[in-house]
């Protein structure tokens, strides 16, 4: 079974590349990973937007875009753009192998 | 006479663990005073965890005190509401003419728009900038303190430092700094404390001579080139460019006790915690990168905000509990933030918990505190800077918690400095 990688972009322009398990959430996988500025403090329940992303423009129409509570709380978060998503709506598939997600929140 | 009976009747709380399940008031501001309302909460989240309390000083209402419970409720701003006009999230029912209306008290799509409009202020290229901004007055503040000799720790450190930065935040001057947090103070104080401050309507006249020191600055601003302080962004943002009057205090006071008295409050309990907890305290000396964990654990523990209110506009079942429309909520957080069946052992005080950022201080969902990250910020540089001195700081004499339910917070605490090894 192909394990797919996900690439993100930190602050500090340290690129990290991690494995994650389809099904589960990019956010978990940043977490697991200790992916600085992806917290998830709610753990997923799109909550409380401390996972916030930009997807890379390559992926987005792939990764979709986000649903309507998502939207909601984007609406609540800083430095958000047309390619802004919370990393706890984005499930990993195995097509989503070599996704690059840009941490937004790239403050500490 | 009466009067004096009617105040010492509401000092005094009853045990919650004799009492009739629908009796047991959580608001009674006595028990924050006396740091003495865990045991209630335990019961409630235990036995009635959607509890209806048939009547209170603030009239009846259910009090949901589960972690995952409040999660829901907060999620759900279609049934739970947060507008002014249904009361808003003052577990109080204020007079409407007395009422002050902000994004914290509007549900979609009003709070959205009227939100962005400030939340540039902790975007992230601001913060960093912010962030030495709070390490030289921490510095500052730090440099002047005394060692071997006792003082307040309240004065000279919590509302100092936040004062400071909400000055910075606000861009006024720097020796009006004691204003903004004096008013914020008036917004806060419990009438039955005694003060100056002992009915609505001497709140409100107070807040009226705020609303017109800052109106000054709002003009004034208007007429300039938009800056990066809070009320320039009002000033130049064509939702908030002209408010009615209660708007525009409402967006104030939100902004004047969101952005310090939060945060003062956690100054002080933070300190507290690790006087309580002092093998806690030895372990973040010898290890300051555990400042990063100790900073969300401080949050927890004090929850500064302990509850918050909406009020059901329209019928529902929640938890097997018929709700009705126009039925008061409060959602607990200090309540959640003790839920053992998510925060393990939630009464120990640790400096490295496991998973600290699992709390409920910052409520959660459209709500979620716009300034979190800047609250932890303040807390962590000042953590950082003090960890770098050799210092033990001792609370060497009872911490003053104020009479309220509203707020979790603290008028005074003698500390003293002693060098450590």
């Amino acid at each position: 079974v192909q394990v797919p990688i996900i690439t993100f972009l930190e602050v500090t322009d340290a690129e990290r590349r991690v494995e994650a398990s389809v099904g589960e959430t990019a956010m978990r996988a940043a977490v697991n990973n200790g992916i600085a500025g992806i917290d998830g403090d709610c753990g997923g329940v799109c909550a409380c937007a401390t996972c916030h992303v930009y997807v890379d423009e390559h992926w987005f129409e792939k990764v979709g875009p986000p649903n309507e509570q998502e939207e909601r709380m984007l609406e609540v978060t800083t430095a958000v753009t047309a390619r802004s998503r919370l990393a706890c709506q984005i499930e990993v598939r195995a097509d989503l192998d070599g996704l690059v997600l840009q941490v937004a929140d790239n403050f500490r | 006479m009466l009067h004096l009976e009617a105040l010492s009747n509401a000092r005094v709380a009853p045990d919650p663990n004799t009492q009739p399940l629908d009796e047991i008031d959580p608001t009674l501001q006595i028990r924050f005073q006396l740091d003495q309302q865990d045991p209630l909460f335990a019961r409630l989240r235990r036995e009635a965890p959607v509890q209806f309390l048939r009547s209170s000083q603030f009239g009846p209402m259910w009090n949901v005190t589960r972690y995952r419970d409040i999660v829901d409720v907060e999620l759900n701003y279609q049934v739970f509401s947060s507008d002014v006009k249904y009361g808003g999230m003052l577990i109080k029912d204020l007079p409407e003419n007395m009422r002050r209306t902000s994004f914290i008290n509007r549900d979609p799509p009003l709070h959205g728009e009227q939100r962005k409009v400030v939340s540039p202020i902790v975007a992230p290229t601001n913060l960093m900038r912010m962030e030495s901004v709070i390490r030289r007055e921490a510095n500052d503040i730090l440099d002047a303190l005394p060692v071997g000799e006792i003082f307040d720790w309240v004065d000279r450190v919590s509302i100092e430092l936040t004062g400071r930065v909400l000055s910075e935040l606000m861009d006024t001057p720097k020796d009006e700094r004691r204003l903004l947090t004096y008013w914020s103070d008036i917004v806060n104080v419990d009438l039955e404390v005694g003060g100056e401050i002992d009915t609505e309507e001497k709140r409100y006249a107070k807040l009226k001579e705020c609303a017109a020191y800052f109106g000054a600055m709002f003009n004034e601003r208007k007429t300039k080139a938009a800056r990066g302080d809070l009320i320039s962004m009002l000033a130049h943002s064509p939702a908030t460019a002209s408010m009615e009057p209660q708007e525009f205090l409402g967006m104030i006071v939100l902004l004047m006790v969101g952005g310090n008295d939060t945060t003062r409050n956690s100054i002080t309990g933070g300190l507290l915690a690790l006087n309580e907890f002092p093998e806690e305290y030895a372990k973040l000396r010898s290890n300051p990168a555990l400042v990063e964990k100790f900073v969300p654990e401080i949050l927890r523990w004090v929850t500064p905000v302990p509850h918050m209110r909406r009020t059901v506009i329209r019928d529902t079942e929640f938890r097997g509990q018929q709700l009705k429309q126009g039925d008061k909520v409060v959602v607990w957080y200090i309540s959640g933030n003790r839920d053992e069946e998510v925060i393990p052992d939630p009464y120990a005080f640790k400096v490295d918990r496991a998973n600290p950022r699992t709390h409920l201080s910052f409520g959660m969902g459209i709500h979620r505190c716009l300034g979190n990250r800047l609250a932890e910020l303040q807390l962590r540089v000042l953590w950082e800077e003090i960890l770098k001195r050799p210092w033990v700081i001792d609370v060497v004499g009872p911490a003053k918690r104020k009479y309220a339910s509203n707020l979790r917070g603290f008028s005074a605490m003698p500390v003293k400095i002693r060098l450590g090894s």
